[in-house]
């Protein structure tokens, strides 16, 4: 069980938020990137073993939203990787 | 092929069972084979065997971090059905329903297979209409999907005493879905193994794949085990949650997120339940094993993730969606859970497709996998065998995500 920090309330329990997704980079204009950039936004996310960074939402809480990293082999909510992007 | 029978049994017998061969080899590990599958799994060891029978390939290396039928064959809930949304999924999903009800004759070896029909529980008007909808391609394919009342859903199911008029959800009605049916996991891998390993097939377990080599050519060169190099032309990766990880070690991203999907069983009990129960509102599924234990299974974890056990609060949400409907579960004791990762693309649909390194084949996003075993294993032989997709594939392609023209199975799994 995940303890999740939220800004306003503290570490709260993960069965009070919703997942949000992966945090994906910003959205390209689709006229100025080539097709299989824009595809790959649009299809690809991170999968790593490993930290990933990804948003969650207080949805049971105070509805804030917020990003974590979190392992995911362990699903311990880790600090920012010094080689991550 | 030590064939199985019961003049067999009877002659073993005699001796006290102390005259069984081995059913498959340890043979040494050779440094080249013509083709090399990633993963003695269901699929890898389905194709294993559609390569040999089908194609005549048999200097075929199957290579497993693992031991046979520990991976995701053993992390299922047995559940074989062909209900699917879309025109490209449910031909391949009623060929693979076909296959598995002749498998125990065409690998001599007792699948245990049960064909005894799965039951939708529907408690929404939004999804009865989605399954009613389902209904109407499934019928264009030969797959058989049938809407019932809320009387007919309690008589073919007694222990389902929820869902009253005074619940939060009163149950709206059913479907049955007849083709649907349960059989033995392991019986799975060791039919496959026995039937490969007799054609010349080599199993490997214990031999970790730790990543894909390309030769200077940029095709497949081989594979870096933990044993060492094995060289081969061609490379098929069917390694469920861990597809991404190998393809990456080539450089190779694909449209892919691993989850951990969990399940549990409860102890044995007397027969009470002899359909297959699906839950699609309230969010659980079960059936009850030859054993007599309940094969429950729920959501996966939120996010992405690369455990394989169950997390409190999904197996409490589940426990209690299930209580809601079937009360008198709750003096059940559940003796087990397990989980499994498995990876889903982009639309939820499968990918089966050689990638952009020439000689790697993927077979991957299997969200219920089990269940396709057999036409995964058939589809993908062809593949490899003759570099042309086969008809029952020919959507499942890489390129699709390239064109965005997906196979919209979102929303037909239990993914959120």
């Amino acid at each position: 069980m995940m303890n999740i920090p939220c800004p306003f309330c503290g570490p709260r329990n993960e069965a009070e938020f919703a997942f949000g997704g992966p945090v994906k980079p910003d959205r390209p204009d689709p006229n100025m990137v080539s097709e299989e950039e824009w595809a790959a936004y649009l299809t690809q996310v991170p999968n790593p073993l490993g930290p990933v960074q990804e948003r969650w939402w207080h949805v049971k809480g105070c509805g804030t939203w917020l990003t974590i990293w979190r392992d995911t082999r362990t699903h311990d909510i880790v600090v920012r990787p010094a080689d991550a992007s | 092929m030590h064939r199985y029978s019961a003049a067999a049994l009877l002659r073993h017998g005699i001796n006290r069972h102390t005259t069984w061969p081995r059913a498959w080899r340890c043979p040494p590990l050779r440094d080249s084979y013509d083709v090399i599958i990633v993963g003695a799994g269901g699929h890898g060891l389905s194709t294993a065997y559609h390569l040999a029978k089908d194609h005549g390939i048999t200097n075929v290396a199957v290579l497993e971090r693992g031991w046979l039928g520990g991976g995701n064959i053993a992390r299922n809930t047995v559940t074989i059905r062909s209900n699917y949304m879309r025109d490209a999924s449910i031909p391949f999903y009623v060929k693979s329903v076909a296959l598995y009800e002749g498998l125990t004759k065409a690998l001599n070896f007792n699948m245990m297979h049960s064909k005894r029909t799965m039951v939708d529980v529907v408690q929404t008007y939004p999804k009865m209409r989605e399954l009613r909808r389902r209904q109407l391609t499934m019928d264009i394919y030969g797959s058989t999907y049938e809407q019932i009342s809320e009387r007919e859903l309690r008589r073919r199911i007694p222990a389902l005493t929820g869902g009253g008029p005074d619940a939060r959800l009163p149950i709206t009605g059913g479907m049955v879905h007849t083709d649907a049916g349960v059989n033995r996991h392991d019986a799975v891998a060791w039919g496959y193994a026995r039937a490969i390993d007799a054609m010349g097939i080599e199993i490997h377990q214990q031999t970790a794949v730790e990543s894909l080599v390309r030769g200077a050519d940029g095709r497949i060169a081989g594979v870096q085990t933990k044993r060492g190099l094995v060289r081969a032309p061609k490379v098929a990766v069917a390694v469920s949650g861990h597809t991404t990880t190998l393809t990456e070690t080539v450089g190779l991203k694909l449209p892919l997120r691993t989850m951990n999907l969990t399940a549990f069983v409860s102890e044995p009990v007397k027969p009470l339940v002899d359909v297959i129960v699906n839950c699609p509102d309230a969010g659980f599924y079960f059936s009850q094993s030859d054993k007599g234990e309940m094969v429950v299974g729920g959501a996966p974890d939120m996010g992405q993730s690369f455990r394989r056990d169950i997390k409190q609060h999904v197996f409490e949400d589940t426990v209690t969606a299930m209580l809601s409907l079937f009360p008198s579960f709750k003096k059940l004791k559940l003796l087990r859970q397990w989980g499994g990762h498995l990876d889903i693309a982009h639309d939820a649909s499968p990918i089966m497709d050689q990638t952009d390194v020439p000689g790697l084949f993927i077979t991957a996003g299997w969200w219920g996998g089990y269940k396709a075993i057999p036409a995964g294993g058939l589809t993908l032989a062809h593949l490899v065998a003759t570099g042309k997709s086969h008809d029952l594939m020919s959507k499942f392609t890489l390129k699709r995500f390239r064109h965005l023209d997906y196979v919209m199975e979102t929303g037909t799994t239990t993914a959120r």
